[in-house]
């Protein structure tokens, strides 16, 4: 499903003293079945454009087109809960949502909303569950007895049996453990191939947006300033100084190794995986020379 | 969605009744409600009414804002009206159409009862519009403090309200993210039918009961983590000073009440 952001404005409070503009003429493109980063300082406004994706907030100018769905300001749209079906969003801090007396019941919650069979939504919930890592007996527990990274995993395993065409991740895996946020980015990253999902990721860490994005778009004070594939994004380093973020740590690590021996790679490398092939390669070539 | 609420918020400014001592602020609501009982007549319910658009004036709040935030009153002012309206059942006849007979004493009764709500409703959201939570409590607390020679906990009943007023926007705000978050997994509780909007109620009211309790054992432990230990020997940061200004605001209360009371029948 096509997603794209036609000159987006958005005001929290409008017409009130709090008054906030926290959008400024966004345009985003998202194609389906692409794998869009959006990064982007604290308060720049990413959590804002993505409620925008499932209509949940509305443009207070602008429109969006989700699919063949047209959503613009003050318009009354009946199509939303079609939308909502077909784009799952996991908040920023997702555990806040869980309330069902099981934790089985509480993924089942979503699918059962838009009138998947109880059966089905059962299986995805045991399938998914295992995919996340929660231990099976986790299952008929309540969900306020979980530590915080399994009440995480429940969330996003009830966002996931939606099956959704289009997943909006607002920092999926902040304040998880650094193995279960791996398992957790890999299991995103398979789901969007196998099932040709479109993915849209918040995050802060650039490591991430580097190794699993196909285009990367920068937001600073509002404004989607900067858009193109993670090569050129992480060229420029002064610009995302700029912008307050910075390279990530193997693009950092090779552009160290590059000052120290006078020599350029001749591309940069967004994963540790890439770099140690080409510094292998480099060192190999040394050799023979 | 529930950002234009205003219950409870606070609007910074720098307008003569921003500056206005809180315990002045706070006398004056508690004897304006006594006051408006007097008015019982067009022409005290009309001065009521002015007196109400001055200190809105006062304020520099702009009244869009005000009425819009106030949404809920007014249409229970509304609603009222109506009751008032329709079951009132003396004086002359003055509107008849099939079985709805409106009755002239009805009209009036309704116009003032909504005049009188309206007034009070808008003057109560003026305090706490321009006055910090904190120097609401501090007010009551200080116009209080006598009744402790009777062993009221003034100081905790003090601490209770300012925390609840503290918390209201907190919690507007958590009730916003949990419907939007549901809402993304298709209960809805702004559209559908009654009976799907009432399923909607749960999955919004359990989380949020959760998190109400947990913020509050958390603001438990930090309070007792930085040494606070009920009001004894506590030292205050805020004085609150009685200004010209405040008396003068009392006194036009005084004349208010004389004005009222004249043209009273
Ligand atoms: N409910 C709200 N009411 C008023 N203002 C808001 C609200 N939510 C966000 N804002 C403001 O809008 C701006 C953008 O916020 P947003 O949540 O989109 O930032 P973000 O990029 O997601 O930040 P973070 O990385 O910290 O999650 C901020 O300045 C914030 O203060
Ligand atoms: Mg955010």
């Amino acid at each position: 499903m096509d997603i794209t952001l036609q000159q987006v404005s958005y005001a929290y409070a409008k017409n009130t003293p709090f008054e906030k503009r926290a959008l400024f003429d966004v345009n985003l493109d998202i194609p389906s079945g692409s794998y869009q980063a959006i990064i982007g300082h604290t308060g720049s406004g990413k959590s804002t454009v993505l409620q925008h994706l499932n209509a949940l907030l509305k443009p207070t100018e602008g429109s969006i087109k989700i699919g063949d769905v047209l959503v613009k300001a003050d318009q009354k749209n009946k199509h939303l809960r079609k939308v909502r079906q077909k784009v799952g969003i996991v908040f920023q801090f997702p555990e806040h949502q869980l309330f069902d007396e099981t934790v089985l019941k509480d993924i089942m919650f979503g699918p059962m909303n838009f009138g998947v069979p109880a059966e089905e939504a059962k299986s995805r919930a045991i399938e998914l569950s295992r995919l996340l890592g929660l231990p099976e007996e986790v299952l008929e527990k309540s969900p306020f007895d979980l530590s915080g990274g399994q009440m995480r995993r429940v969330a996003i395993a009830g966002v996931l049996a939606m099956n959704p065409e289009v997943l909006v991740l607002d920092e999926p895996t902040a304040g998880l453990d650094p193995r279960g946020r791996k398992e957790i980015m890999d299991l995103f990253y398979r789901l969007h191939q196998e099932k040709g999902l479109t993915t849209v990721l918040v995050t802060h860490s650039m490591e991430d947006a580097a190794r699993y994005a196909d285009r990367i778009a920068i937001m600073h004070d509002g404004k989607c300033v900067l858009e193109g594939t993670p090569q050129e994004i992480f060229e420029n380093e002064e610009r995302l100084l700029d912008y307050r973020l910075e390279l990530p740590q193997c693009v950092k690590f090779q552009k160290k190794v590059e000052q120290m021996m006078g020599k350029k790679l001749p591309t940069i490398c967004l994963t540790e995986e890439k770099l140690a092939e080409e510094l292998a390669r480099l060192m190999k070539e040394e050799r023979e020379v | 969605m529930l950002e234009k609420m205003i219950f409870g918020r606070y609007i910074p400014g720098d307008s003569f009744i921003h500056r206005l001592d809180a315990r002045a602020k706070l006398i004056f609501v508690f004897l304006f409600i006594a006051i408006v009982f007097i008015a019982n007549s067009w022409i005290t319910y009309g001065v009521l009414f002015v007196f109400t658009f001055l200190i809105i004036r006062m304020s520099k709040i702009r009244l869009y804002f005000l009425i819009n935030g106030l949404k809920p009153v007014v249409i229970l002012i509304i609603f009222t009206f109506l009751l008032h309206l329709i079951f009132t059942k003396e004086g002359s006849i003055i509107f008849e159409w099939k079985f709805i007979k409106i009755y002239e004493e009805g009209l009036r009764q309704g116009i003032f009862i909504s005049i009188r709500f309206f007034v009070l409703v808008i003057l109560t959201s003026i305090l706490t519009l321009t006055t910090t939570p904190i120097s609401i409590t501090d007010a009551l607390e200080a116009l209080l403090n006598p009744l402790k020679k009777w062993k009221l906990p003034v100081h905790e009943l003090a601490l209770m309200m300012s925390i609840s007023l503290r918390f209201i926007p907190t919690l507007m705000d958590e009730t916003d993210k949990i419907m939007k978050a549901q809402m993304a997994r298709g209960s809805d509780m702004t559209s559908g039918s009654i009976k799907e909007r009432m399923n909607a109620i749960v999955p919004l009211l359990i989380p949020l009961f959760v998190s109400a309790f947990k913020r509050a054992e958390d603001l438990a432990t930090a309070m007792e983590v930085r040494g606070y230990k009920g009001g004894e020997g506590r030292t205050r940061y805020r004085k609150l000073e009685w200004a010209t200004r405040d008396t003068v605001i009392l006194l036009t209360l005084v004349v208010l009440a004389v004005i009222l009371l004249y043209f009273r029948q």
